[in-house]
């Protein structure tokens, strides 16, 4: 073990698992020589050269669809989209084509492919700052990873780069530079096993991506007060670990799920119905979401801190739950 | 419109019988799918390839088992002649569990790998990218595979087509490009949406091959296709081809097809028929003599009908089945 950034750990996985399948290439703007805007694929072109770390043009919808058609023919692409926003001028062949082909083939074509790309509010604006994470929670044969420590980005990026069906990666932009034990060589995590990031007995917080260190510390001022909370990270949305989730609410009774993403229609809403409709009686209050605002990622300070929730917020809902 | 020119191809006579084979075999197929379809035994929409048979034929005539062919809505006549057995064809429009996808797709979404047919697309467009990104893949697994893509004059003004041919360009991707231009976008007449005289130029603005061809003369079809594979194969990069064709039946079967196109210019393309324009010139180069061409004709019919009687008779898919093959 030793500490690494999230981004160093993951491009540690990248690194080992092309070492291991040569039909594994990266495709993205400016991944090759440069090594990626997030530096994901730093030094790795100068091992694997130009075919396996394709600079590409500003096309997303078209590089994605190469990339389908490359996975069909037993290539295992990923494709580095820099941030989610950028994905989205590719969502049409990613739904329509990328999550049903092996579905509408009647299994005799696979679709091995990761789509990885930056998220969250991080002084990015409008355009460079989406989560949209229920929408790809929506799409059958699409699975989604949320990776928030480093040694999780190391092990889930390699259980994606492996898995034969698409993956999407959403890498926080606020956890990038976060530095963690990561485990040397082979780490492999199971995709649809949510971790237990912090024990407790008063009240379960499932918080999703970057929410995850803003929760840990709100946990830090809740104890103070004497309250215990367990904190749940999901790591993945789909598939979604609701019997880590249930085991947990089942000791505490209460759920408070905080997303920086919006509410309507969000993670939050499918956690809460997939509780009551397994858990009901284990609860002493109302399953409660704490949100981002529904509006587009703002750009400057005060906005942000306006729509994004925080440790004292978060400590707010919580209190405010146990007390219902 | 277009010179009936003579190829010197030196083909044998088992060749081009083979040829004319494989657009008949398409051609019965298809009006099988019609009058099953007037029958009202098929759930859905048909788009039917009756008129444009030389395409798949004069380019698939030049693929391996191996070679990657990813085709559109209308792709019926792709699949058959990159090797698909009709009844699994028939089956799967009919959607029926013997289909070539148990019935999961329907008429437009057709895959069989193990021929090389990597699948039909309600959306167009991605062929074009498909077939890119399976040439991309055979290059990184160091074959000479090629990827084919087959579109129509409509998806030459998607994105896909933009984007997917400037980067097979750039790197070089042992790729074919084989636009059917039938001269309307479902009913778009290309002349009003779009400024260029054809599709074949477009091949300037990325730097590849772009050539013209009669898309209902099968061997033109046919030399054009072999220059592009072979200069693929050789490691020199994508072509484009474009096929001038026509489909005589409407966009999909039970539309109504008026009100764009004249019936003089559906009776003036009947006349150039790509099976009737291929038969008179066997006939007149001695090549083939009518009692063959109707022996073939008869057999071939067969065949398209059997098919049509196992897809009859296979049995509807379990809905038990339609979560599998969902996740891996």
């Amino acid at each position: 073990m030793r500490a690494m950034t999230f981004t160093e750990a993951a491009r540690e996985g990248l690194a080992e698992e092309m070492a291991r399948d040569p039909m594994i290439f990266v495709v993205g703007e400016g991944i090759g020589a440069r090594g990626g805007n997030f530096n994901t694929t730093a030094g790795l072109y100068d091992l694997y050269g130009e075919w396996r770390l394709r600079d590409t043009p500003i096309s997303e919808n078209g590089f994605t669809g190469i990339c389908t058609g490359a996975a069909m023919l037993g290539a295992r692409p990923v494709v580095d989209f820099m941030f989610l926003d950028f994905e989205l001028d590719a969502l049409g062949g990613i739904i329509n084509q990328m999550t049903r082909l092996r579905w509408m083939s009647n299994g005799q074509v696979k679709v091995p492919i990761v789509l990885r790309g930056g998220v969250g509010i991080a002084s990015t604006g409008p355009h460079h700052s989406s989560n949209l994470f229920s929408l790809f929670m929506h799409l059958p044969g699409l699975r989604v990873v949320l990776p928030v420590f480093p040694a999780d980005a190391k092990g889930l990026l390699k259980t994606s780069i492996r898995c034969d069906d698409p993956v999407i990666f959403l890498e926080h932009k606020k956890l990038m530079n976060l530095k963690g034990e990561v485990p040397e060589g082979e780490h492999l995590l199971p995709l649809g096993q949510a971790s237990v990031v912090r024990p407790g007995k008063d009240l379960t917080i499932v918080a999703i991506s970057y929410m995850v260190i803003e929760t840990l510390k709100a946990a830090t001022l809740l104890e103070k007060d004497g309250v215990l909370v367990e904190v749940i990270d999901p790591r993945t949305l789909a598939p979604l670990d609701i019997a880590t989730i249930l085991e947990s609410v089942s000791k505490t009774h209460r759920l408070l799920i905080v997303d920086e993403d919006f509410s309507p229609g969000g993670a939050g809403a499918e956690i809460a119905a997939q509780l009551m409709e397994q858990g009901f009686y284990e609860l002493d209050a109302p399953v409660r979401r704490l949100n981002g605002a529904f509006v587009p990622g703002p750009y400057s300070p005060p906005l942000e801190a306006a729509v994004v929730p925080n440790a004292q917020t978060i400590a707010k809902a919580a209190h405010d739950l146990l007390v219902e | 419109m277009y010179k009936e020119e003579e190829h010197d191809l030196a083909l044998t006579k088992e060749q081009l019988v083979s040829l004319l084979g494989k657009m008949l075999l398409i051609r019965s197929c298809e009006e099988q799918v019609v009058k099953i379809y007037a029958r009202g035994e098929i759930p859905g929409g048909v788009h039917t390839y009756i008129g444009q048979e030389a395409v798949a034929t004069g380019v698939c005539a030049h693929l391996r088992l191996d070679d990657a062919v990813f085709s559109t809505h209308r792709g019926h006549g792709h699949a058959l002649a990159k090797g698909m057995k009709p009844e699994r064809l028939i089956a799967e429009v009919m959607g029926k569990a013997t289909g070539c996808c148990g019935g999961r797709g329907g008429s437009m979404h057709l895959f069989e790998p193990s021929v090389g047919f990597y699948g039909t697309s309600g959306i167009v467009g991605p062929s074009i990218l498909f077939a890119s990104g399976a040439a991309y893949a055979a290059k990184l697994a160091n074959t000479d595979r090629v990827g084919v893509a087959f579109f129509g004059d409509g998806a030459s003004n998607n994105g896909a087509f933009h984007e997917g041919i400037n980067m097979a360009t750039a790197w070089g991707l042992p790729v074919i490009y084989v636009c059917e231009n039938n001269m309307y976008a479902t009913e778009v007449p290309f002349a009003k949406i779009s400024k260029i005289p054809n599709i074949a130029c477009r091949a300037q603005a990325y730097g590849l091959p772009g050539v013209e061809v009669d898309g209902n003369d099968v061997l033109a079809v046919y030399q054009a296709a072999s220059e592009a594979v072979t200069r693929a194969r050789a490691g020199n990069g994508p072509t484009l081809i474009e096929c001038h064709t026509y489909r005589v039946r409407a966009h999909s079967e039970g539309m109504r097809d008026t009100g764009y196109r004249t019936q003089e210019e559906v009776e003036s393309w009947k006349v150039r028929d790509p099976i009737l324009l291929f038969k008179t010139r066997l006939l007149a180069q001695g090549v083939i003599a009518q009692a063959e061409i109707d022996g073939l004709e008869a057999e071939i019919r067969k065949t398209a009908e059997a098919a049509t009687d196992f897809a009859l008779k296979s049995p509807l898919p379990d809905p038990a089945t339609v979560t599998d093959y969902l996740y891996s």
